[in-house]
Formats: C-alpha cells, structure tokens, sequence
C-alpha cells in the first residue's frame, strides 16, 4: 500500500515538474480567429516552441478591440495574434503596440506589414468582401445574378440585399471603405445612396448575410469569401459573386502590447507568426496569406479574388473611421426606420 | 392626599435602549450587506454616469505649428492651430467636439497647402497630454517634429479628455440616436396595452369562469418566463420571415422591426403581467358581486364598477412592469428589431461595434430615465393599494354559465395556442437539418462545439452561474431582509439599505453591465481581479435581480411575528440561533422560490452579462445572442430549448423539493 501511495506520488511529481518544464512561460494572447482554428495554431507553435504556453481569449473583433482599449491603461494581453488590421492601426495610434520586425518578415508581401520601421504589426492572412448569391431564391424571384457592385443597385433588387452595418461589423466598414476608396469621395456616397433603396436591413454581424443568403432568408448577402465557401461546402444553393469594379478587404494581423512582462517569449512568439509554416498554417482557412507563394486554391472559392482585391489604403480607412460611421449613421440609420 | 401633579416630577434622563451584542452583530452584518450594494450597484452606476460627461475635444492651442518657405530652410514664428483657426475662420466651436476615437486633419488650416511644394513643416505638442498622429504612429512629445509636405498632409490631431455635456449635445443632435427614444417608448406602450389587455382577459377567465384545465393554463401562461426573451425572435424568423411558414400573413409587410419586436414582447412580457392581474383578481369580495345582482346591475356595469376597480392596482402595476421590461429588453430587438433602432440596442452598437463607451454611457442615461419613471410610478401606484380582503369579506366562486365558460375556454386556448406555439416552433427549428432546404429531422444543430458561441462549454457555464447565484444570492439577500425586517431601532440605516435593495428593480440590465465595465476594469480598483471571471457574473447577477427576491423574502418575514425575537431575547438565546433555528425553516417555501427565480433568470439572462463574460465564462443564453448574431439560427433555437429544457427541469426539481421539504419542515402549519 505504502509503495503504491509512493509510487503515485512519484508520478505525480514527475507529471508536476514535466509540465513546468514544458511552459516555463505563459503567454496571454488576444484573437478573433475562428474557435476551432486555435487549437491548431497553438499545436503548431507548440512543435517550435514547446516552452512557451498559450492562453487564448477568444472573442468577436469588435468585442476584443473594445476589451484592448478599455484595458488600455492596465494591459492584460501579451500578444495579438488574429485580429484586423485596422483594429491594429486603431490600437498603434493609442501608442498601445511593441514595434518589433520579427525575423524574417522582409519575405512577407510589402503589403501586409506595417509601413513604419521597425513595424507595429505584421499581417498574417486576408479576407476579402464578395456577395453570396442565392441561385435557388433568385430563380423564383425572377432575378438576374448581379456582378458587379453598380449591379446592386438596379431597381429589381429593391429589398433583396442585405448587407452588415459597418458600425458595428468590420466587414460591413470594409465594404464601405472600399467603395469610398473605388468610387471616390462622392461616387461612393453616391452610390451607398442607390444601394440603400434596395437594402432590406443592416445586420450586426458580417457573416450573418451570406448565412442569411444561404438558408434562402434573403437571395443577396453582402458578406465576404471565405463564408461563402463555408456555406457552400455545406451545400446552400449560393454563388460566391467578385463584383467587377474589385472587392475591399482586411487583414488579419500579429502584433506584440507594448508593456508585456514577457517580451521575449512574446517576440519568440511573432517570429513564428510569419514563418513558411505558419502561413501553411494560415491558408487552411484563407485563400490570401502573407508569404507570397505559400498559398493553395481553397475549395469553393471563387476564382480571380487576388486580382479583384483593391489596393485598400488602410490609413485611410483608419483615420477616416470615426468620420465615415457617422456620416453613415446620419444618413442610413436614422432614416431607415419604417415610419 | 398630595397634591403633586405629575408635571411637578422632574424630567429624568431619556431612557435609551442599551445595544446589545446581538444588536451590534446584526447592524454590522447590516452594514456589510449594504456595503456589498453599495458597491456592485451605487459605485458603478456612479461610473457610468461620470463617464457619460467625459467629452473628447480637439484642443488646437495645445499643437504649435512653424512653416518654412520654399527653401525648406527658413521657418515662420510657432504658431497654435487655435491661432490658424480664428485667422483663417476655419472650423466653428461644435466641430471640435470629437468621439475617443476622433481625428482631426491638419491640412484645412493651410489653404494654400499643396503636398507637392517643397515647404516644409514643424510641429509639437504644447503639454504633456497633447498627441497627434502622422500616419498611425503617435507622437506625444513636446519636442518638435520636422516633416516635409507630403508627409505633413498625414498628420492628424487627437481629442483630449474634457468634462462637460458635450456627449448629450452630440447625442440629442445626431437624429439616428435621438430616435430612438421615441421608438423605444413607442414599442413599449404598444406591447403594455396589447400585453396587459390579453393577460386581464387570460386571468379573467381563470378567476372568474367554471371552464376546464385550469391548472394547465396557468402552467401555460407561465412557460416563457423560461426562455431568453430573444427566443420568441428566433421563433418568429421560422414563422414569418422571407421563409416563414405564414408569411402570407404579413400581406408584404416585414416582421424585422417594430412588429416582430411586439409580438415578442408580448410572448415574453405575458406571464409577469399575468401573475400580477391575477394576483389582484384573486382577490375579491363575493358581497359586493351579490349587491350588485341585487341592485338588478347588468353583468357590464358589474364587469365595470366591481371588477375593474378592484384590479385597477394590479392593472397599473401590470401596465408599468410590461413597460419597464420591454423598454429595458435587448435581446429580442437585436434578433427581430433589423433596422428598427431602440435605446438598449444602442448601448450595444455604441460599446461593442464602435467602441464607443462614453456615448454608450450617454445612452444608457437616457434609459435609465423612462425606466426610473416606470418604476416609480409603480411604487406610488403600490403604496396607495388598500386592503380589499377585509375580516368579512366572503371569497368571490364563479357559478358555471355554459356559454361563457365555453368563450372562456376557447379565448384561453388561442392565447395557450400562441405562447406553446411560439416555443414549438423553436424546437422544431431545432430539429430540422437545414430550413428551408432540407427538412429531415437530425440532431446536427445541437453540435454547439462545432459553432462560434462558446459551445457545449457556455451550457455547463450557465448552470454553473444558475447553481452559484441561486445559492449565494439566496443567502445574502434573505438574510439581508431578515436584518432589515427583525433588526431594532436604527430606523435611518434600514430605510437606507431598503431604498438600495429597491434600485437593481429600477436599473435596466445592459446598463448595469455597462456599469460594471467602467468600475471594475478601472485599473486603480482593487476589485479589478474580479474581471473577466464567474465571479463578477455572478455578483451582476445577484444583484440585478437583487429586488424581487428582496420582497420575497420581506413577505415571508413580515408574516412571523416579532414576538419571536422577543421570546428568543428574554430566553437569552443570540439571535443568530434564533435566525437557523426559526426563522429559516418557517420561511423555507419562500427561500426555495428565491433560489428557483434566481436560477431561473441566470439561465436566461443575456441583458446585464453581455458587456461581462470573457471566453471561458461564455454562457448559454450569450450563445443564442451570438449564434444567431452570426447567422446560425438554427443552433440558436436549439440553445435557447436547451435553456428551457434546463429550467422546466430545475422548476419539477423545485416542486419535488419544496413539497418534501415543506411536509417535513412545516408539518407544524396544520394540526
């Protein structure tokens, strides 16, 4: 009996000082990848640095860029690995990142990194605006499959749209951002006008209007790729449309919180982000990524989407933010009411 | 005999009662449940209004600015912007008002700037707070800064902090929030007619007609209380949406709006105005139903001078309770409202979408405004109640009428067919694997991990929450109404503690939880490790629903008789024994209806958490929110069943538990 408790009580320790030796460092780290991606990314890393222990905290974009600037002044995230760019940008011109150029970062696409030197962040993967096109309601509506953004304002779709309002989704702010961007100034506002009559409502989330699209609740969802190769891997009836005039985007995106306790193993941390493997890592779910020539066709996803992606200036789309959502509010919220 | 008056004896000294140990113990535990209100509930609040005057200004006296001429060698004299401004009479006072997030380029201050001439620029920030931008890196140096032309058109100033009513200013001149005042009002009166009008007529005919299954309605009519209120939103989606099954009926109208916020909100507003109405129904003389027959009355002026009149109380309360939950309700606008705006939602789309957190501060001050109103006209309303029930009074029994027992009946079945139809839906929605498309049956929907929401995880959270809330706020709340109802003297203190165990009742969840984020995430709070766990939900939610439970527990006190105290001092027995021995078990039925109503509204609670769970203490009823949020509705339904599954278990499990322990503690009641 005495030699079993002992026995166990050896394994125990052993267990107890094996895991300590394993993470001897814990890094909290900040994301809105997709729950079920983690695990993997964590297990991957893991492979590298197998003393350095990750502690996600998970949530939607806007809900984590609001936890990171109300923790401005008491940082509890070591790391950002995961979430918009122009969240990022927000959060580097509160003076809230660690620039740091990983190494290795000048095999990255100019594009995806920070301009500044070193840079505040370095992006990982992008996704990239189109519209879910429902084949099976448009049919029974009588409609044409729209193919470019100009196409969505023509009057047959008159409360056939749908598309995230970009107060309060990142996607429905890229869309609105590109067209300002494609359009110029006024065409875009312009044009918002036009698309608006055909509008039936402005969801919360950007995902909601192609899985909208896709259960058939509305034949046009204004939504971006990567959903629309989702739900039509799960068999909804969509077509993933590239509009003609070229198709806004966003980044996902690394970044270390100025302050960490652990800059090291936070540093160790973005140095994996931008290697070969973790951009293999990265292209599971995102036909973009960062490292050129790593990426593979992902199923379903519509073709010629790299070269329809504008050349999205994201300072601008940063700095302009506050300016573009209350012109929006001012002119599509409030009177959008039904009276 | 003397002829001393009683007025001739000296004035002793006032007599004062002596404190005792026992009296001492309970004023300090007295003092330390209100001290815990006072800081899950006044503190914060007083956060959130503090941070609703925090303006953002742009400040241009704070840069100073020098150009140089076309060498780029030579610089002008420093000058502010403030200075630029008046000269050039560029922007006017409201356009300096700016959001945390506010920018403002600097260019406009040139008029003849060109990013291509060779002039070059210098700025600075005059004091240690300034910061502007060039780019997106921040400079908050007071040293200069030289930058050519092009590089200079980057630059962007930054807010400062400032106190003021800038932000209400904003609000109430910016119509796309302002609106929404009067939509929430609007959405509000609409559901309190509709709601209280089918809740008298349900309580009507279960009081006052001899029609059957009685027992089953009123079971019925209670069942939404244990759904998310965004539930019958969903249901309404599978219903009436662009694929709804009785689309038809809506002859091209919407259901995203208005409408379908109504009709939700009556779903799940119906059984606290029933509970109210027929609580004053129940109530009534029989004598003065008799002298009305008597008096030849038809059965409308009866229906009118009798019956209405003895309801009217429960009417008015019924009335402002539906208003109050309505107006303060965020989830089922968010599911169901589509581009309707109301003030909770608000509060959402400030905070979470625009991270905006003072303008949703102001928002919230503004809801708490109708909110606060309802709530006190409904305590006046209240404290003019009279007793109706005299000593001789005689208890009113329908006599059967064939016909209106069978109007009754079938009223009661329509209203039953509604509420039981509005959850059926849900589960079926739950059920099937892929609406419209493909309608075979699967569990698919039930595969929470494989969604965005928190999965199976954010179930067992929820019942971990119901489980902990019931047991620890039952404990403080009943014992605080013990001290507050059995304690002696110390009349200030207690009316004190009564008024704070009353505001959580008049406190709209979203605010509280927006409330909650101000005073706890404030780095300076010691309480600021609480953050982002199970135990800041389950304080918010203890003291959320902090009222009701609190009279509960008033009701059952202020049934015993202080003699018991009495008898238990002059015996010398401490009055903590007195409490375990007596007044715990006596009271039982009432703490098991506590704890029942608290696990209850645990599980369902979406409003007051929103702002607080982290990823590993995501709940069930977020899940539904954020499922359907993301589109995935189905898997929401399925969630949201899930919640009601778990409480119709939880209220059998109640029922079995109150009637064993009931025989045994409270065998003494009957003879």
């Amino acid at each position: 009996m005495k030699k079993l408790t002992m026995a166990l009580s050896s394994v125990a320790f052993a267990a107890l000082t094996a895991t300590g030796a394993l993470a001897d460092t814990e890094l909290t780290v900040y994301t809105a990848v997709e729950a079920e991606d983690l695990a993997r990314y964590a297990e991957t890393f893991n492979k590298v640095h197998p003393d350095i222990k990750i502690n996600w905290v998970r949530d939607s974009t806007g809900v984590v860029t609001a936890k990171l600037l109300a923790e401005r002044d008491n940082p509890q995230a070591d790391v950002i690995w995961g979430l918009a760019a122009t969240s990022l940008l927000l959060l580097k011109s509160e003076g809230m990142l660690e620039p740091y150029a990983p190494a290795g970062v000048e095999n990255l696409d100019k594009k995806f990194v920070d301009r500044d030197n070193p840079p505040a962040w370095v992006g990982m993967d992008a996704w990239v605006a189109a519209v879910c096109y429902n084949t099976v309601e448009g049919e029974k509506l009588g409609l044409k499959a729209p193919t470019s953004w100009q196409d969505l304002t023509d009057p047959q779709y008159e409360g056939h749209v749908i598309m995230p309002n970009p107060a309060s989704s990142g996607t429905g702010f890229l869309d609105v951002s590109s067209w300002l961007q494609i359009f110029g100034e006024e065409g875009g506002w312009e044009y918002m006008d036009a698309l608006h009559n055909n509008i039936a409502r402005y969801t919360h989330s950007g995902s909601a209007p192609c899985k909208l699209a896709a259960s058939g609740e509305i034949p046009i969802g204004v939504s971006f790729a990567f959903r629309g190769a989702k739900s039509k891997a799960a068999g909804a009836p969509i077509e993933i449309i590239v509009p003609t005039e070229g198709v806004g985007w966003d980044m996902e995106a690394t970044a270390i919180v100025a302050g960490t306790a652990n800059l090291e193993a936070a540093q160790k941390l973005v140095d994996f982000t931008v290697t070969r493997d973790a951009n293999v890592m990265y292209n599971t779910g995102y036909a973009v990524v960062a490292y050129p020539g790593v990426a593979k066709p992902v199923d379903h996803f519509p073709e010629g989407l790299l070269d329809a992606m504008i050349d999205n200036d994201f300072e601008f789309a940063a700095n302009n933010r506050d300016r573009i959502l209350s012109e929006w509010s001012s002119r599509y919220d409030g009177k959008s009411d039904p009276q | 005999m003397s002829d001393v008056s009683i007025n001739d004896i000296p004035a002793g000294p006032r007599v004062k009662g002596k404190l005792s140990r026992d009296d001492l113990i309970m004023r300090g535990s007295m003092i330390v449940i209100a001290l815990y209100l006072l800081i899950t509930m006044v503190f914060p609040l007083y956060a959130m209004l503090s941070k609703s005057f925090s303006t953002y200004q742009f400040n241009l006296a704070a840069f100073e600015v020098q150009v140089s001429d076309e060498e780029g060698t030579n610089f002008s004299d420093p000058v502010t912007f403030a200075e630029l401004n008046e000269a050039g009479d560029i922007l006017k006072a409201r356009d300096l008002i700016a959001g945390s997030d506010g920018r403002l380029g600097v260019t406009q201050f040139f008029p003849d700037f060109s990013f291509r001439s060779p002039v070059k620029y210098r700025i600075r920030n005059l004091d240690e707070e300034g910061r502007f931008l060039v780019g997106s890196k921040l400079y908050d140096s007071t040293d200069w800064l030289e930058l050519d032309s092009n590089t200079f058109r980057r630059v962007q100033l930054r807010p400062t902090k400032d106190i003021g009513l800038g932000n209400f200013t904003t609000y109430f001149s910016t119509p796309a929030l302002s609106n929404s005042i009067k939509n929430s009002v609007m959405i509000a009166t609409i559901s309190t007619i509709i709601t209280v009008t089918l809740a008298f007529w349900f309580a009507y005919a279960l009081s006052r007609s001899c029609m059957r299954f009685k027992g089953l309605f009123r079971l019925i009519a209670m069942a939404p209380i244990l759904v998310p209120s965004l539930l019958p939103g969903i249901a309404l989606v599978y219903l009436f949406g662009n694929q709804g099954m009785l689309k038809e009926l809506l002859f091209g109208g919407t259901i995203y709006g208005p409408i379908g916020i109504v009709i939700g909100s009556v779903f799940f507003t119906f059984p606290h105005a029933f509970l109210i109405i027929s609580t004053a129904l129940a109530i009534s003389d029989a004598r003065l139903y008799e002298a009305a027959v008597s008096l030849k009355a038809t059965s409308w002026r009866t229906f009118w001078t009798v019956t209405i009149p003895g309801a009217r109380y429960g009417l008015v309360s019924a009335a402002f309770v539906v208003f109050n939950l309505v107006i303060t309700d965020f989830g089922l606008p968010k599911v169901i409202g589509g581009q309707f705006n109301v003030l909770a939602v608000d509060i959402y789309k400030q905070v979470i979408g625009q991270q905006n957190f003072e303008m949703g501060a102001v928002v919230s001050v503004v809801l708490v405004l109708p909110a606060i109103l309802a709530f006190a006209i409904d305590r006046f309303v209240q404290s003019k109640q009279v007793a109706l029930l005299s000593a001789r009074s005689v208890p009113y029994q329908p006599t059967p009428n064939k016909r209106m027992d069978w109007i009754m009946f079938g009223y009661a079945s329509l209203v039953g067919v509604f509420l039981i139809g509005m959850l059926a839906i849900c589960q079926f929605a739950a059920l099937v694997k892929f609406w419209p498309y493909d309608l075979s049956f699967s569990l698919n929907n039930f595969q929470f991990d494989k969604m965005d929401g928190g999965g199976w995880d954010a179930y067992f959270n929820s019942i971990k929450l119901g489980l902990l809330t019931a047991v620890i706020g039952t404990s403080i709340i009943f014992f605080g109404a013990y001290l507050v109802e059995k304690s002696n003297g110390f009349r200030v203190g207690r009316t004190i503690f009564q008024m704070f165990a009353m505001l959580p009742m008049a406190i709209p969840g979203m605010v509280l939880g927006l409330a909650y984020i101000f005073f706890f995430n404030n780095p300076d709070n010691p309480l600021n490790a609480i953050y982002g766990t199970m135990t800041i939900l389950v304080v918010c939610t203890v003291t959320h629903f902090y009222t009701v439970s609190h009279l509960t527990a008033t009701t059952a006190l202020q049934q015993m008789d202080r003699e018991f105290e009495s008898v238990s001092a002059s015996l010398k027995q401490p009055t903590l024994k007195l409490f375990s021995r007596v007044t715990v078990p006596v009271c039982l039925p009432a703490i098991l209806d506590i704890s029942i109503y608290l696990f209850v509204n645990a599980m369902t609670t979406v409003s007051a958490v929103v702002f607080l769970y982290s990823h590993d203490t995501a709940l069930a009823s977020i899940a539904v929110l954020n499922m359907d949020d993301a589109g995935d509705i189905a898997p929401a339904a399925a969630m949201g069943m899930m919640i009601f599954y778990t409480n119709a278990g939880a209220r059998i499990i109640h029922l079995i538990a109150s009637r064993g322990i009931v025989g045994r503690t409270q065998a003494w009641r009957s003879r």
